[in-house]
C-alpha cells in the first residue's frame, strides 16, 4: 500500500496548465526526487500533495496520501493529515519560521497540538527534537527568535518542526538551496541520517542534481508541468534517456568536471 | 608562477595574482582591514590582486567578509586599514570616476538589481550618463547583443523578464562602457541549474571578447574551477588561502579550503543503499 | 480586474461629481451665500432646492460652499502632509542609526495622537480658522506618511540597483529623483488619497465641535452642528451634509482602494509570459534540436 498515490495530477490556473498529468507513488521509506528548475512544477506538486495549494489554482486528478484525498477532501481532514503523517519543509527559513516566535516555542506548537504533551514532558520533547537537528546548545537556540539565528540553525529548526511528530513523510522543497556549501552539506546529511533513523519516506525537491544524488534513489524529472522521464537516480545521470535529462546532467557534469580537472592537473 | 603554498596559520605573501613579477595590477587591496564602528573587524589583512586577463575568484561562505571587501573594492566604502590600489595608485575620491570606468560589477539577485520602474534601455544605459560616456542608444543596443539580448529588450521592463534574462541585462550594464574589470558577486547561485551553465559561459566569452577580466565572488567550487585562473580563499574574514586555481582547489593545504571541497556535492555521490 | 476596477470607477465618479459641483460653484451660485431672505427652516421645493436653514439661507448654496472647504482642506491638507511627510521620510530613511532612531520617536508619538485630538490641540492654542485647521490636520498627515515613507526608502536603498546606480556614477540627488521617487510614489499616492478621506472628516468634526472654520462661514460640520436641534422637524437641513460627507469620503476611501489594487506589483494582471526562445536557443552545443518548442510557462520568482 502506497504512501503516496499521485495518479493524474493537473494543476491550473485560469486556462493553463501549470503541473500537467503527474503520475507517480512513494511507499514507506522510500527516497524519491522531484528534479526541475523553475517552471517545472515541482514544487506546486509539493503543495498539491501536502494540501497546500494556493487559492486561485484548480486541481484535478487523484492525490492520496494515507487514504485521504488530498484534492477533495474537506479542511479538517486535510489538517489532521498534515503533522502526523506529512510534514513539508521549504527553502527560506526565513519565511518559513515565524519572526515574532522564539524556537523554542515554534517547535513545542506542534508538539503540543498533535502528540497533545504539555509541561515537563513538552519541554524535554522540544530540546530532544533540537538535539535530534544537531542543536546541541538546546537552551539558547530555544530561546532565539528566528533572526538570531544563522540561516544553517534556521533550517534545522525548521526541520526540527517538521518531524516533531515523526511524520511518515517528509517533503523537503529546495531545502539546501538558500545555504552556504558547507552547511548544505550538513543539512543534506541530517535529513539522510533522519529519514533512515525514522523510517520516513522523503521526497525531496530541487533543481541541482549532484545535491539529490545524495539523498534520494527514484527520480523524477519534471519539464514544464510534465514528468520527461523517471528512474534510479544512478541510471539517470549515467544513461539520461530524454533531451531535457541530458541537458541537466551536461550542465551538471560541466562544473563537476571543471572541478575534476582541478584535482588531476 | 610565483605562487606558493603557505602554511594555514600565515597569511600567504603570494598576492601577486600569479602574474610575473613587477606587472601591475588593474586593481588591488593591499593589507585591507575594515571594522564597523563597533569594534568586530570584518576584514583582516586582505591581499588580493587583479591582473589583466587573469580571473580571480573570492571563494568564502556567508560572513566571510566577501561583501565587505567588495564593497571595498567597488569604492563604496574605505578600508579601516591598507589600501585599494587602481593600476598601481592608491584610489582617492578624485579617481574615483576613472576607477568606476574601469571596475563595474554584477550582484547576486536579479530581482533586486534592476530599478522595476525604469525601461530596460534605461537601466543599461545608466553608466553611460553618469560617467560622462556619452549616452548613444547604439551602445546599448551594442551592450544588449553582446549579452544575446535582442534590441527590443530595450522598450520594455525588468517585470517582463526572467532570473537569467535579467541577469543578462545587468551583465549588459555593466559592460556597457567598456570596462577592464567586472565584479560579479555570486552572479549565478540565485539562478537554475541550465540557466547557470549559460550565464557562465556568457560570462567567459565576454572576459575573451572584450578584454574584460573577471573576478568572481562566489561559494560555488565548480563555478570558480571553469572560469577562474587564480582562487582566494576567505574564513572570518582572513585570506587562508590563496594561487592558482587547480592549486587550491587541487591539492588545498588549508583545512577550511578542504572543509569546502568535501563539502561540494559530486555527481559521482552514491546514493542512499 | 473588473471589481476592482469598479471600486477606482465608483469613487472617482463620487469625488469628481462634489469637485465639479465646487468648481461650478465657483462661476455661479443659486443663492448669495448671506442672503437670509427664504424664511427659516422651509422645506425643499420651489426655489429652494434643499430648502432654508435655520437663518433662511438656501441650504443648496451653503451645501456648495461647505463643499468648497471640503475639497479645499483635503487639498491643502494632502499638500502639506505629502510634502511634509515626504521630505521628513527621505530624511529619516537616509539618516544614520542614532538619528533614525530619534526620528522614529518622535514619528511614533506624534502618530499615537489621534489625528483630531492632534488638530485640536493645535487649533486650541492658535485659534480656530480654516487655515490653522487645514495646517492642523496636514502636520497629522505627516507623521503617518512620513512613517512610512521612511519605512520604504530603507527598503529601496538596501536593493542592489541603488548600489548599481551608484557605482555608475549616478550622484544621491539623481538617486532620489530617478529611482527613490518613482519607486516610493505609487504607495505614498495611495496613502495621500485615503488620508484625504480623513482629512474631510477631521475638519467636518473640528467644524462641528467649533474649532474648525467659524461661522458664518458654511461647512458641513457646522451646518451638521446647526441642524442638530431641528432635526426631527426639518430633517433635510442634517441630511444634506451628512449625505455629502458620506459621498465625498467614501468617494476618495474607493478611489484609494482601486489606486491600490492598480499599482500592486504582486497583481501581476494574470499575465502570462512566454517562456524565453533566447536562454534555449543560443546554447547549441547541449540542446537537442529535437525538443519540442517552448510552451508558455508562468513565470515566479526563482
Amino acid at each position: 500500500m502506497s504512501l503516496l498515490s499521485v495518479s493524474g495530477l493537473t494543476i491550473r490556473s485560469g486556462d493553463t496548465k501549470l503541473v500537467d498529468d503527474v503520475s507517480f507513488t512513494v511507499g514507506p521509506g522510500d527516497r524519491v526526487g522531484l528534479i526541475g528548475e523553475s517552471g517545472s512544477g515541482k514544487s506546486l506538486t509539493a503543495l498539491a500533495v501536502t494540501g497546500l495549494l494556493p487559492p486561485g489554482l484548480t486541481a484535478t486528478g487523484e492525490v492520496r496520501l494515507d487514504g485521504v484525498d488530498m484534492i477533495g477532501a474537506p479542511e479538517r481532514q486535510r489538517t489532521a493529515v498534515r503533522g502526523p503523517v506529512a510534514a513539508i519543509v521549504f527553502q527560506e527559513p526565513l519565511t518559513a519560521l515565524n519572526p515574532l516566535m522564539r524556537a523554542g516555542r515554534q517547535i513545542a506548537e506542534p508538539l503540543r497540538r498533535i502528540r497533545g504533551l504539555r509541561g515537563p514532558a513538552l519541554r524535554s520533547a522540544v530540546n530532544e527534537a533540537l538535539r535530534e537537528v544537531l542543536l546541541d546548545d538546546t537552551e539558547r537556540i530555544a530561546r532565539s527568535y528566528p533572526h538570531q539565528l544563522s540561516g544553517g540553525q534556521r533550517q534545522r529548526v525548521a526541520i526540527a518542526m517538521a518531524i516533531a511528530c515523526r511524520p511518515r513523510l517528509l517533503v523537503a522543497d529546495e531545502p539546501t538551496t538558500a545555504l552556504d556549501v558547507t552547511v548544505q552539506a550538513e543539512i543534506l546529511d541530517l535529513l539522510d541520517r533522519l529519514a533512515t533513523a525514522h523510517g520516513t519516506a522523503l521526497v525531496f525537491i530541487t533543481h541541482d542534481l549532484p545535491v539529490a544524488a545524495r539523498v534520494v534513489r527514484d527520480t523524477h524529472v519534471m519539464r514544464n508541468g510534465r514528468i520527461v522521464e523517471s528512474g534510479p537516480i544512478g541510471a539517470l545521470i549515467d544513461h539520461p534517456g530524454h533531451p531535457y535529462t541530458r541537458t541537466l546532467v551536461d550542465s551538471a557534469r560541466r562544473f563537476d568536471a571543471a572541478l575534476e580537472r582541478t584535482a588531476r592537473d | 608562477m610565483t605562487d606558493t603554498p603557505t602554511s594555514p596559520s600565515t597569511p600567504p605573501a603570494a598576492a601577486t595574482g600569479g602574474a610575473p613579477a613587477g606587472a601591475v595590477p588593474l586593481v588591488a587591496a593591499d593589507g585591507v582591514g575594515f571594522s564597523y564602528r563597533g569594534g568586530t573587524p570584518a576584514l583582516t589583512d586582505v591581499s588580493l590582486a587583479v591582473h589583466a586577463g587573469r580571473n580571480v575568484a573570492l571563494v568564502g561562505e556567508s560572513g566571510a567578509g566577501k561583501s565587505t571587501l567588495l564593497r571595498l573594492l567597488l569604492g563604496l566604502a574605505r578600508p579601516t586599514t591598507g589600501t585599494i590600489t587602481f593600476a598601481g595608485a592608491p584610489l582617492t575620491r578624485g579617481r574615483l570616476r576613472d576607477y568606476r570606468r574601469t571596475v563595474q560589477a554584477v550582484f547576486q539577485d536579479p530581482y533586486s538589481s534592476l530599478d522595476p520602474r525604469h525601461k530596460i534601455g534605461r537601466i543599461v544605459a545608466e553608466p553611460l550618463r553618469g560617467l560622462g560616456l556619452g549616452a548613444d542608444p547604439a551602445r546599448v543596443t551594442e551592450a544588449l547583443d553582446a549579452v544575446g539580448l535582442p534590441a527590443d529588450t530595450a522598450s520594455r521592463y525588468p517585470h517582463e523578464f526572467s532570473g537569467g534574462q535579467r541577469q543578462r541585462i545587468a551583465i549588459a550594464r555593466a559592460i556597457v562602457g567598456h570596462p577592464k574589470v567586472l565584479l560579479a558577486d555570486e552572479p549565478v547561485s540565485a539562478l537554475d541549474l541550465t540557466t547557470r551553465v549559460r550565464i557562465v559561459d556568457l560570462l567567459a566569452s565576454l572576459g575573451a571578447e572584450r578584454d574584460l577580466t573577471i573576478m568572481l565572488v562566489s561559494h560555488d567550487l565548480g563555478v570558480v574551477a571553469e572560469l577562474c585562473e587564480h582562487t582566494a580563499v576567505l574564513e572570518h574574514g582572513r585570506l587562508v588561502e590563496q594561487g592558482d586555481t587547480s592549486q587550491v582547489l587541487g591539492r588545498p593545504s588549508h583545512p577550511y579550503t578542504r572543509r569546502l571541497l568535501a563539502s561540494v556535492p559530486r555527481l559521482s555521490a552514491q546514493p542512499p543503499a | 480586474m473588473n471589481r476592482r476596477s469598479l471600486h477606482l470607477v465608483a469613487g472617482l465618479v463620487l469625488v469628481l461629481i462634489v469637485i465639479g459641483a465646487v468648481l461650478v460653484s465657483y462661476v455661479w451660485l443659486p443663492f448669495a451665500p448671506d442672503d437670509t431672505s427664504g424664511g427659516r427652516l422651509t422645506p425643499p421645493g420651489g426655489d429652494h432646492l434643499l430648502g432654508t436653514d435655520k437663518l433662511g439661507r438656501d441650504l443648496f448654496t451653503q451645501l456648495l460652499i461647505g463643499g468648497r472647504i471640503a475639497i479645499g482642506t483635503a487639498l491643502g491638507a494632502v499638500a502639506v502632509g505629502g510634502v511634509l511627510g515626504v521630505t521628513a521620510g527621505l530624511l529619516a530613511g537616509f539618516a544614520t542609526r542614532w538619528l533614525d532612531d530619534a526620528f522614529a520617536v518622535v514619528l511614533d508619538i506624534l502618530i499615537a495622537f489621534p489625528t483630531l485630538l492632534l488638530a485640536m490641540l493645535i487649533v486650541a492654542g492658535t485659534g480656530a480658522s480654516l487655515g490653522t485647521a487645514i495646517l492642523a490636520i496636514g502636520l497629522a498627515m505627516a507623521a503617518i506618511v512620513a512613517r512610512l515613507v521612511r519605512v520604504l526608502v530603507k527598503q529601496i536603498l538596501a536593493r542592489d540597483y541603488i548600489t548599481a546606480a551608484r557605482i555608475a556614477g549616478v550622484s544621491w540627488p539623481r538617486i532620489v529623483l530617478s529611482h527613490v521617487l518613482p519607486n516610493i510614489g505609487p504607495v505614498v499616492m495611495v496613502n495621500l488619497a485615503l488620508q484625504a478621506g480623513l482629512a474631510v472628516l477631521a475638519e467636518a468634526s473640528l467644524s462641528y465641535l467649533g474649532l474648525g472654520t467659524p461661522p458664518p462661514n458654511a461647512s458641513w460640520g457646522r451646518m451638521l452642528y446647526e441642524a442638530q436641534a431641528t432635526v426631527l422637524t426639518s430633517p433635510v437641513a442634517a441630511l444634506a451634509p451628512g449625505i455629502a460627507l458620506v459621498a465625498l469620503v467614501v468617494g476618495m476611501n474607493l478611489t484609494a482602494d482601486g489606486l491600490r489594487d492598480l499599482t500592486d506589483p504582486t497583481r501581476r494582471r494574470g499575465r502570462v509570459v512566454a517562456s524565453d526562445p533566447f536562454e534555449l536557443a543560443d546554447y547549441t552545443t547541449v540542446v537537442d534540436p529535437a525538443l519540442p518548442a517552448d510552451t508558455t510557462v508562468v513565470r515566479r520568482d526563482r
